[in-house]
Parts: structure tokens; C-alpha cells; sequence
């Protein structure tokens, strides 16, 4: 006899509550200028999100976004780790990733309010954020696509043997559709030079991943599969992941062929703008809450010996970028009515006919 | 003067390309080590090697999503979906992904990127590895759409294609493979233009605009229509996007008739957009309604009785246009 499952457990789910932070990875070998760069990227990428959210709340952020807040370090990590020349894939929650690759603030926010300024003057929005001279190479809206892209970038680089490599980002609900399996089958039987990188952050949107994924961890466990490590790494501690990007990036570029990491992190807010989170248990939001990624890294520097001015710098630094950048963005004009007919050819136009 | 089947006109073509630029790299399903299920791309593996002409898993999302990433980052890709079918099963990487992602970046990307597929009916293959799926790809802004008719144009238009910056789906026609053409001895690379529709037969009473296999019943229904006195002018449209309507609007202003032929299922076929931009634009020249010959709007059935019944036929077409146009 065969139970079917109950949906009445959604939003009544037991809590899934972090791991404890490992403490051996304040000792990892990484020097103080690459932690302060993590402190940094951590920083501006949390200030910024909270100011587009505040944008939002005041009517200037149109349509819909999709915030990282308390995802920061896995952003930060894989940032830090790349080469400039590396390319990001990032999803319709690509903002952190954008700016961990050293994107300005003022052209994301101007984005994200549909300004002339606008990364994309306005044509893309928040869920397509691209800058290709800083390796961005496209946010992707439709779940699992940028998966299969992301091998491509990596086939020009192993055809052009240039060592570089196409890092894909991706939520735990991505495990689930076709395009993850095949992109992932594709990179391994092809030996591409390609990071998946699964951000578990326990939820496909509203619904808690352990009542849609069979196995404890959706992208780790589903490895094997596909002639692959299990890689599940603490997606809230940005040592941990910087290391865990260093070890797969090095293999992508020395032919060792793909990688499928899965980072255990949390979404503080809801699913996207329209979403309260509302079907998360409160212990286990609280849990989380103070598992941050943010002042736990603050205080590990402290423990390492940097000086708290130092930290307090950063910080103050960064809120002034995004200060500065939200009067860029709200000054920005209006893009022009005429872009509405250029590019989507080569040439500049959209003609069909003669 | 040589004589080439079309389906060896297309491995020619890729050949072709992948001489011409280091760049160029071919992959699909079946398509390196077997030469294709259609045997259209046999000795390019040989001649070219594994590293440019690469087998595939039957992973159509990942094929494409390899095109494109490949496309964005400096080459040239020529991707074969075995069946255009097939296209339905990786449309969000074509629909969503492909045709979208320059405008969406303000120009930022390229994707000089080629998707081949065979298309249409003929073969008794049945609803899901015979249709004509021509309108699809006609209906998304970003998209350039060609089907070749002859060996010649094969070679030409997919040349084009790989040289254009933009991303093409090529839609070769199944039936058309084991065709005969001849081919002129050409010196250098053949190169065609897209967005170029040929006036293949020249008549003055009606105009007969057709795509792929049709473009064959159109010229044999032209020529028995001689016979009844009518004279038909044929036009190859080849490219649906961009559209040629200088000719076609030019051979209407002469005939003031004009007929469609079109193998997809009716409703919002590529001839009800000709039909449309004659009646804005042409109407004044018309002397009858426009009238469009295709596949009725269903399914294609398998048996070969039906089959031939469904799709339009040279007799379908010949008694359509003798029963409405005047000799």
C-alpha cells in the first residue's frame, strides 16, 4: 500500500536549523587583504539590498526583485575566488552575484528603478542584470536555463584553452527541472570547465524543498549520478566558501573537468517581493537569523586580530557608496522612447521586412 | 555544372563554414560519428575532427544552452535539433533565452549562433516528427528564420546564417534531402543573403509565394496551370525573418493575385502575415481576395493516404487557383 504525501504540512514543517559554525575555518589559509575583501563584498551587497528593498517599499523599485539578504557570503566567496576573466551565470536573485563582481551600485539601483542609467537602460530589470566587461554574463529568469549556457561559456574557454571558468548559481529548487540534469550530465561527459553552485537556502520559493526533493540535500546527494564529488560546504561562512570555490575553480582550470556545490544559507526575507515568508517556522527563521553571515564574519576578523576601525571603515565606506548611489539612481532620467527599437539585432535595430 | 542532393548540399555547407573560420564548431545529437540520422552531415567528423564536430547527448536544452554560452563568448556555433519537432522541448532556450538576451543586456551580447532542424511532412513519420514549425520561430521577436528549398540555396543561405550576427534557426525540409539539384561550378565560398526571397518561375496572372518542399508543388502546379492558360509567377520566399515583401508586394502589383502555400497548420500560418501586410499595403492592386492553400489545422496524421491528404498537394493547388483565377 502506498501513503500519499500530505500537503497540509505546508508552512507546518519542522524546522531544518544551521549547523553550528565550524570554528577550524577561521583558521583556513587565507590572508587578511582576501577576508577584508569578503567583509566587503558581504557589506555592500547587504547595505544595497536593504536599500533596494527600502526603494521598493517607497514605490521607486518596480516590478518584482528578489533579494540575498543572509546569502551574502556565498556571493562574496565565489567573488572573491574568481579571476576577472571568469564568467558568472547568475538567476532572477543576481544581484549579489552582479556586484560581487565589482559591477557599480549606481548603474544595478538605476536597474532596478527603470532609469536611463540603468545597467541595461532599463530594457532588463532587476532579473536580467548583466555586464559582460565584468564577466556577468547574464541573469536568467527562467529557472535551470543559465545552467546549459553557463557550459557554453566554459566550451569557448576549453576550445580556446584560455583557463578560464563559467560559474553558475542556482537555488535548491533548480534540482528539480530538466535543464539542471542535463546541463550537469552535459559538463561532465563533455569535461567542461563549469561550477554549478546550488544555494540551499531550504526553499523553492514558498514551498520547503524536503517536500519536493527525495533526498536530504538536493544538489550534493544527486552528484554521484552524474560521476561527481558530493560537495556540501557552510554557505553562511564566507572562509568556507571562498575555500570550497578556490578548490573547484582550480580544477575547472586544469582540465579536472565541473564541480556541483551545494551551500547550505537562508533567505531572511520571503521569496520575492510579494512573499512574507510567512509558511517558515518562527524557530526556524530565528535560528538562522543568528547564524547571519555578516556578524559572524565580523566578529571572526576581530578574533583574528583586525581592527575594528578597520571594519567600521568598510562599513561606513560602503554606506556612503549606497547613499551615493540611491541619488544617482533617483536623478537618473528616463530611458528614451526610441530604445524600445534598438537592439535586438546586430545592427543596432529591430527591422523585419524590407 | 554538378549535381548535389540537398542533403548533401548541407554537410557541403558546413563544411564550407567550418573551413572558412576557426570559430565555426558544429554539435548535435548523432550528428559527428554517425554523419546524422538524415546522413547530412556525413565526413565532417573525418575531415574536421572531434574538437569541432562534436557529438551530443539527447539533451536538447543543454545542446542549445551550449550554443548560446559558446555564441556570447566568441564562437560560431551550428547546433542540429535532429527534428524540428524537437525545437519544443528546448523553446525556453530558443524563445526565452536565444532571441531575448541582446535586447534584454542593451546590446551587450552577440549570438552569431546557427540552429538547424529538419522540418516538414513527406515521410509518414506522424504529429510529432513531421510538423512544420516555421511559424513558431516566425512568432518571437530576435529571431532570424530561413528554409532553403534547393541544394543551392542550402549552401548559400546557411553560409549566411553562420556569418550573420544574429541567431538563425535554419529549417531544412526532410523531403527535400534526397532531392537532386544541380549546383554551378562556383569558384570560391557560395555565400547567399538573408532576407532575400527568389522569383523562381515568372508568370503575370497570379502570384504563387511558397517556402521549402511547397516551392516544388508551386512550380509543377505552375506549370500545369500553363496548360490552362494561366501563368503563375512562383516566388521562393526562403526567408521568413527578416521578410522579403519588396518582391512579394512587386510580383503582386503585376499579377493582382495572390496565393500562399504553406505546409504549417493554418491558423496564423507565415502566410497570414504576407496576407495581412498585401491587404494593408497592396490592397488597392488586388483584383481577388488573397487566398491561402495550407495545411488544415490539425495534426499530422501518419498514414501515408492521410498524410498526402493533408498536406497541400500540387492537384490542391492547381484546383484551388484554376477555380478562383481567371484565364
Amino acid at each position: 500500500m502506498t501513503t500519499m504525501p500530505s500537503y497540509s504540512e505546508y508552512g507546518n514543517h519542522d524546522p531544518v536549523l544551521p549547523d553550528p559554525v565550524d570554528p577550524a575555518n577561521a583558521e583556513l589559509p587565507i590572508d587578511v587583504d582576501t577576508r577584508l575583501t569578503l567583509f566587503r563584498l558581504q557589506q555592500e551587497i547587504r547595505l544595497f539590498e536593504k536599500r533596494a528593498y527600502d526603494l521598493f517599499l517607497r514605490g521607486l523599485v518596480k516590478g518584482t526583485s528578489h533579494l540575498s539578504l543572509g546569502q551574502e557570503a556565498i556571493a562574496a566567496g565565489f567573488g572573491a575566488a574568481m579571476r576577472p576573466d571568469d564568467w558568472t551565470f547568475a538567476t532572477y536573485r543576481g544581484h549579489a552575484h552582479t556586484l560581487a563582481r565589482g559591477v557599480p551600485m549606481t548603474p544595478v539601483l538605476a536597474e532596478l528603478l527603470g532609469r536611463a542609467n540603468g545597467l541595461l537602460g532599463g530594457k532588463g530589470g532587476s532579473m536580467h542584470l548583466t555586464s559582460v566587461e565584468h564577466g556577468v554574463m547574464g541573469s536568467y529568469a527562467i529557472i535551470g536555463a543559465h545552467l546549459c549556457v553557463a557550459n557554453g561559456a566554459a566550451w569557448t574557454a576549453q576550445y580556446n584553452d584560455t583557463g578560464q571558468v563559467a560559474v553558475a548559481f542556482f537555488g535548491d529548487g533548480t534540482t528539480n527541472i530538466g535543464a539542471f540534469h542535463e546541463a550537469v550530465n552535459f559538463a561532465k561527459v563533455w569535461n567542461l570547465p563549469t561550477v554549478f553552485v546550488c544555494e540551499n537556502n531550504l526553499y523553492m520559493e514558498y514551498t520547503s524543498i524536503g517536500h519536493v526533493a527525495p533526498v536530504p540535500n538536493p544538489a550534493a546527494d544527486r552528484a554521484s549520478a552524474y560521476g561527481l564529488e558530493s560537495i556540501v560546504v557552510d554557505g553562511n561562512d564566507a572562509d568556507a566558501v571562498y575555500t570550497a570555490a578556490i578548490a573547484a575553480l582550480d580544477t575547472a582550470r586544469n582540465g579536472g573537468g565541473p564541480s556541483l556545490i551545494e551551500a547550505k544559507t537562508y533567505r531572511h526575507g520571503g521569496h520575492s517581493r510579494a512573499d512574507p515568508g510567512k509558511y517558515r517556522p518562527d524557530e526556524e527563521v530565528a535560528a538562522w537569523m543568528d547564524r547571519d553571515p555578516i556578524p559572524m564574519y565580523h566578529q571572526r576578523l576581530l578574533g583574528l586580530g583586525v581592527d575594528e576601525g578597520r571594519l567600521s571603515a568598510i562599513a561606513t565606506q560602503t554606506a556612503a557608496a549606497v547613499e551615493t548611489a540611491t541619488q544617482e539612481a533617483i536623478d537618473g532620467p528616463l530611458p528614451d522612447l526610441a530604445s524600445i527599437y534598438t537592439d535586438v539585432w546586430a545592427d543596432g535595430g529591430w527591422q523585419w521586412r524590407n | 555544372m554538378a549535381e548535389l542532393t540537398y542533403r548533401d548540399a548541407v554537410s557541403r555547407g558546413i563544411a564550407q563554414e567550418l573551413a572558412n573560420d576557426p570559430n565555426v564548431v558544429f554539435l548535435g545529437e548523432d550528428v559527428a560519428g554517425a554523419g546524422g540520422v538524415f546522413k547530412a552531415t556525413t565526413g565532417l567528423l573525418e575531415a574536421f575532427g572531434p574538437k569541432r564536430v562534436r557529438d551530443a547527448p539527447i539533451s536538447e536544452q543543454a545542446i542549445l544552452g551550449a550554443a548560446m554560452g559558446a555564441a556570447m563568448t566568441g564562437l560560431r556555433p551550428i547546433a542540429e535539433i535532429m527534428f524540428s519537432d524537437f525545437l519544443a522541448v528546448c523553446w525556453d532556450i530558443i524563445a526565452n533565452e536565444i532571441a531575448k538576451s541582446r535586447y534584454m543586456t542593451a546590446g551587450q551580447m552577440s549570438f552569431p549562433l546557427v540552429i538547424r532542424t529538419a522540418n516538414g511532412g513527406g515521410s509518414r513519420f506522424g504529429a510529432q516528427h513531421s510538423q512544420s514549425v516555421e511559424n513558431w520561430a516566425m512568432a518571437v521577436p530576435g529571431l532570424k528564420v530561413v528554409a532553403p528549398s534547393t541544394a543551392l540555396d542550402t549552401i548559400g543561405l546557411l553560409a549566411a546564417a553562420v556569418r550573420d550576427p544574429d541567431p538563425v534557426i535554419f529549417f531544412e525540409h526532410k523531403s527535400c534531402y534526397p532531392m537532386k539539384f544541380d549546383v554551378p561550378d562556383h569558384d570560391g565560398d557560395i555565400v547567399d543573403e538573408l532576407g532575400t526571397a527568389k522569383v523562381v518561375r515568372e508568370g503575370t496572372d497570379v502570384t504563387i509565394v511558397a517556402l521549402a518542399l511547397m516551392v516544388h508543388r508551386a512550380l509543377d502546379a505552375a506549370e500545369r496551370l500553363a496548360g490552362e492558360g494561366i501563368s503563375a509567377e512562383v516566388i521562393d520566399v526562403r526567408s521568413l525573418v527578416p521578410l522579403d515583401t519588396a518582391t512579394i508586394l512587386g510580383s503582386v502589383a503585376k499579377t493582382s493575385r495572390l496565393y500562399t502555400v504553406e505546409e504549417n497548420p493554418r491558423l496564423c500560418g507565415w502566410g497570414a502575415e504576407i496576407a495581412s501586410i498585401v491587404a494593408e499595403e497592396a490592397f488597392w492592386d488586388l483584383d481577388g481576395p488573397v487566398i491561402r492553400i495550407t495545411t488544415p489545422h490539425v495534426p499530422l496524421p501518419a498514414a501515408d493516404s492521410l498524410e498526402d491528404a493533408t498536406i497541400p498537394s500540387v492537384e490542391r493547388i492547381v484546383e484551388t487557383i484554376a477555380k478562383t483565377a481567371p484565364n
